[in-house]
């Protein structure tokens, strides 16, 4: 069986695979053949000649030498695969994972969920951006080379390309619990074609639109909209902008940034406003948070009817 | 031997008899068997709970227990093949027994220190053991937080502090080492005079007294966290469950090589003995066990490579990782080397040698593709990685130890075993120990997660093979047992030397007597001082 | 008895191999008590960048008189037990043996200290996990401010206690002529252990007691 290699960057990982498989084969080939000659050679009773054994600087130094320059080169090669493999494309398309035991929750940007399936198309960079609800999870797709762990409180993400129509594998990879082994999934690419009309067939209230109803169903809007008595910020264009804290440092506000905000408020203060707003911790769960930073995402003003803001 | 032998003095064995003469004894010989029999036993309890691992993997469905009993049953096997057979393995078994021998001492400097550790492992031990078989852990030897604090309904603090115990075991064990090596030297036993395995020991010692602590008050932090609810690696209270992983790694790394570093230096002293020639590139041997020890501080974070850290974290414990690879080569080379222009006899521990010098290459060769942060994120956490360590851990340290008691069993019991079953058992072992894990090499590369209860049916057949293998290196491992036993009182006697080799240890009798030396022997000359 | 009569245990060639192997494996063991406190101290640190401001407003909490006076203390007792030992090696017994007797003391009285301090935290509500009633802004980081407080605090506490009764044991057989001008080991290393317990409190009252409090 031949594992597929369904993204952009599985032959590059599998070429370097290659390599690094046949410098070994090598190496064990080598010094198997000399360990045998030399047993056969000078097993006891042999008559071969035996002198004094004596020290070899030259000798001690190449075998040195030559490994550490060729594991410099292997480790070069890796490193620059690496930065691309942690590096998404600007143009990559987001969906959000929640992983809990024992399931993989994904939601779409148009709305649409699943549970333990990713439908994604083919030859379009995806990012995906995940959390945990309770333990250390995962992600892992062997016929995509890829492989991020998911963690409860932060976001870590993954990208890849998918370049073969196909249903792979989903596994969970760390160890999370009871039903760790059942914790698993499929991926399924399409083409883009097919994509679009599954995104179709399965269209929801967009992520951004729940996000926005949640923003007034939890009572957000109540501070932070324009019309507000309450002195906090609007959010509005909030999103990759550089925030000044009240400590004196400075974020940028990205995904991390939004989710700590509406759980851990109290963590990274704005600066200029007083520290008021209420967790949330424990009264939303991740699926919620990640709702209401794609809706945070979309606030802006160019995004929202002129009228309202007369 | 000439049949007008002098009258030896009384061996150590016969220094008292009752059991009260063992459990108080202070001699280090003693404490060095007590501990292999304590060591022997956990080995088949752990080997006990691999056999069911690889027994419910031979079918891709969970039909032999439940979900909850194969994650027991893996944590036990990690637990109790770490941290109670591996970690003292060597150092406390072979160490104890040989390393005031090498040296031309009485005794270890501090012999009390070294019962009472001795008295703290099997506390330890049998205090873990009843935890782990009343009520059982599901963590993985791992207690990755938060599942470890705040998600796992077992007995994680018991068996925590169980760990904690035996860790102090080795931290005494290591500062014995320490002040003997540095003190109790022989007159003329200069540094460089010291055999590889008495460098090896000191290494490893240094290893255990530093690297100990850390783990010991991470798992008192893990304890405090289940305890009360707070804590700093939870996220859900604050903390950052990252942290753990570099404070259990930056101990658990090290302790990969205080199992690896004594297995080394067992296998200079059986391939030298063997080939029954100097060590070629003695320094640069020395050099690459310290160099081993040092950097091996510095690569913990190769474990985390996908676990979140931070990219530029990950690409510096990526070549601090190929970096520590360089004398791990320098190290085969050269065992590979001394055999050369040797007189090379094939008996038992030339055999296990050997076989270890090809199952280390093999593992160490693989840690290349999972120093390289590209191919880790593919292989982390699935089988590959579990074969990998294997070949270190098994096909490096087991054999190695099994090897060394083969070579020094005639020293510890004053007999000489069957050498036909040894070999056979050596060559039985290599065998079903390739075809137990180079298979899962192969199921890593595939993609099988590791700590999988049910699997795909596509990974049936590298299952059912590595199964198979399992099989056979278990017959294989009790083969020992039985002529080994049956040698006690069956084998013939073994003189002094029985192997012509040259160290310490083979100027006095087998078994040696209570303070080792008739006259306290004088160096003149470097390790392995073989005519060839 | 003599001290002269002190016997070299049969492992040993002569006293000065023992006094050579007894203070290498006593630096050997502060060498692991380094790595002890040290993971305490990395976890400090590692938090403290998580959250700046509670670390900085929970240490003004600390009760800075009390953990000066505890500092006092400690250097005193340190300084106490160095003299002993110089005491012992010119000769002097009685002297040595108030001056442990002091320390020991100095050690007890530090203890005491320390329970005051937690007594009264647990009166503002400051123990994680028993009895935690802070609120508002930073109250998540000051828990774990209290927490590794707590942790280390009280670890240090447990090898203050050992000090103790160590120096109780020096001061002990000092007064039973265990020791002379040349051999005093034991009470050398005790010495030793007690100032790495001093050293240890050097780092701990700055960053629990003062770390809040500059500028």
């Amino acid at each position: 069986m031949m594992l597929p290699q369904a993204s952009t960057v599985a032959p590059n990982v599998d070429h370097l695979f290659d390599t690094l498989l046949a410098l070994c084969a090598l190496v064990v080939v080598g010094v198997f053949t000399v360990m045998i000659v030399f047993c056969v050679k000078y097993r006891r009773g042999t008559d071969a000649v035996r002198t004094p054994a004596r020290q070899h600087l030259g000798v001690e130094l190449t075998w040195t030498l030559v490994p550490f320059f060729l594991f410099m080169g292997i480790f070069g090669w890796s490193v620059h695969l690496w930065i691309r493999l942690r590096t998404p494309p600007k143009d990559a398309q987001p969906v959000y994972v929640v992983a809990k035991q024992w399931m993989w929750k994904v939601q779409h940007p148009g709305g649409q969920r699943e549970i333990d399936q990713l439908h994604v198309p083919v030859g379009q960079p995806v990012r995906l951006v995940m959390t945990s609800q309770d333990v250390i999870h995962s992600f892992y797709v062997p016929a995509f080379r890829v492989k991020q762990d998911v963690l409860p409180g932060r976001y870590t993400q993954l990208w890849f390309t998918a370049t073969q129509a196909g249903s792979y594998d989903l596994f969970c990879a760390e160890f999370c619990g009871t039903d760790h082994s059942r914790m698993r999934g499929r991926v399924v690419a399409m083409p883009p074609a097919d994509y679009a009309r599954w995104l179709h067939a399965h269209q929801g209230t967009g992520l951004a639109a729940q996000g926005a109803d949640l923003f007034r169903q939890l009572g957000c809007s109540g501070c932070h909209d324009p019309q507000s008595g309450v002195h906090a910020p609007d959010l509005y264009d909030l999103y990759g902008r550089t925030v000044p804290l009240a400590d004196g440092s400075q974020v940028r506000a990205d995904e991390r940034y939004l989710h700590d905000s509406i759980l851990l408020p109290k963590k990274q203060v704005a600066a200029g406003y007083a520290p008021i707003m209420p967790s949330f911790e424990g009264r939303i769960g991740e699926e919620d948070v990640l709702a209401l930073v794609a809706y945070l995402k979309t606030r802006t003003h160019a995004a929202e009817d002129p009228d309202e803001h007369r | 031997m000439s049949t007008v032998e002098p009258r030896l003095p009384r061996s150590y064995l016969e220094e008292g008899f009752g059991l009260r003469s063992w459990l108080l004894t202070h001699d280090h010989k003693r404490i060095g068997v007590l501990y292999g029999i304590g060591i022997t036993f956990f080995f088949f309890l752990g080997g006990l709970a691999a056999a069911l691992i690889r027994w419910e993997l031979v079918t891709p469905a969970g039909d032999l227990m439940s979900a909850e009993t194969y994650n027991k049953a893996f944590t036990f096997h990690g637990v109790v093949m770490v941290w109670f057979f591996l970690i003292p393995s060597i150092p406390a078994t072979l160490g104890n027994f040989l390393l005031p021998l090498m040296i031309g001492a009485r005794d270890v400097a501090f012999p009390r220190l070294n019962l009472f550790s001795w008295y703290l492992y099997m506390a330890g031990g049998l205090f873990t053991l009843a935890c782990l078989v009343l009520g059982g852990v599901d963590t993985g030897w791992t207690f990755y937080t938060p599942f470890s604090t705040m998600f796992s309904n077992t007995h994680v603090i018991l068996v925590a502090v169980g760990v904690f115990v035996v860790g102090f075991s080795s931290i005494f064990t290591g500062l014995n080492f320490i002040v003997t090596v540095h003190t109790m030297r022989a007159p003329g036993m200069t540094w460089m005079r010291l055999p590889l395995f008495v460098w090896s020991m000191y290494a490893v010692a240094l290893v255990m007294i530093l690297a100990t602590p850390v783990l010991a008050m991470t798992l008192a932090l893990i304890a405090l966290e289940r305890l009360f609810g707070v804590g700093i690696f939870d996220p859900a209270l604050g903390g950052d469950p990252l942290l753990f992983q570099h404070f259990f790694w930056f101990y658990s790394h090290p302790a990969v090589y205080i199992m690896i570093l004594p297995a080394m230096g067992v296998v200079s002293e059986l391939i030298t003995a063997g080939a029954r020639r100097r060590i070629f590139g003695y320094r640069f041997m020395v050099y690459a066990i310290i160099g081993i020890a040092v950097v091996g501080f510095l690569v913990w974070g190769h474990h985390m490579f996908v676990a979140g850290q931070s990219m530029y974290a990950s690409i510096v414990f990526s070549i601090l990782s190929f970096i520590i690879a360089v004398p791990s080569a320098i190290k085969v080379f050269n065992w590979t080397a001394t055999l050369y222009k040797g007189d090379i006899g094939f008996d038992a521990p030339m055999l296990y040698a050997l076989g270890f010098v090809g199952l280390f290459m093999l593992g160490g060769l693989t840690g290349l593709f999972l120093a390289a942060t590209a191919l880790d994120v593919s292989l982390t956490d699935t089988y590959f990685v579990v074969a990998h360590f294997h070949y270190i851990m098994v096909g490096g340290a087991v054999m190695a130890y099994l090897g060394g008691i083969h070579f020094w069993w005639p020293k510890i019991t004053g007999r000489l075993y069957s050498e036909a079953w040894a070999r056979f058992a050596a060559i039985l072992m290599f065998f079903g120990f390739n075809l137990t894990f180079f298979p899962q090499y192969i199921l890593g590369w595939e993609g099988m997660p590791r700590r999988y209860h049910e699997y795909l049916p596509q990974f049936q057949v590298w299952n059912v093979l590595s199964s198979a293998g399992a099989t056979i290196l278990g017959v294989a491992y009790l083969l020992p047992f039985g002529y080994l036993a049956w040698s006690l009182r069956h084998g013939a006697r073994a003189g002094p030397n029985p192997w012509d080799a040259t160290g310490l240890e083979w100027r006095t009798g087998s078994p040696p007597p209570l303070h080792n030396f008739d006259r306290p022997p004088e160096v003149d000359e470097g390790p392995y001082a073989y005519r060839r | 008895m003599n001290a002269h009569a002190h016997p070299v245990p049969e492992q040993f060639d002569d006293p000065v191999q023992q006094r050579e192997a007894a203070t290498l494996g006593m630096w050997a063991f502060l060498a692991t008590e380094i790595l002890f406190f040290g993971v305490l101290f990395a976890g400090y640190t590692y938090c403290r960048v998580l959250f700046p401001q509670a670390f900085a407003a929970a240490s003004r909490h600390t009760d800075m008189l009390l953990g000066t006076i505890e500092t006092a203390v400690l250097l005193t007792s340190s300084c106490a037990v160095a003299l002993s030992v110089r005491e012992v090696q010119l000769g002097g017994r009685r002297m040595a043996v108030a001056l442990l007797g002091l320390a020991a003391l100095l050690g007890t009285s530090f203890l005491v200290m320390h329970g005051f301090e937690y007594y009264a935290e647990y009166g503002e509500g400051l123990i994680p996990g028993i009895h935690y009633t802070q609120q508002g802004i930073y109250a998540r980081g000051i828990e774990v401010f209290y927490c590794l407080y707590y942790f280390i605090t009280g670890f240090h506490s447990i090898h203050v206690a050992v000090g103790v009764a160590l120096m109780l044991a020096m001061a002990w057989r000092t007064w039973h002529r265990a020791f002379d001008p040349d051999y005093h080991t034991p009470l050398e290393l005790t010495a030793l252990y007690w100032h790495l317990v001093d050293i240890v409190w050097i780092f701990v009252y700055p960053v629990i007691y003062l770390v809040g409090r500059a500028g």
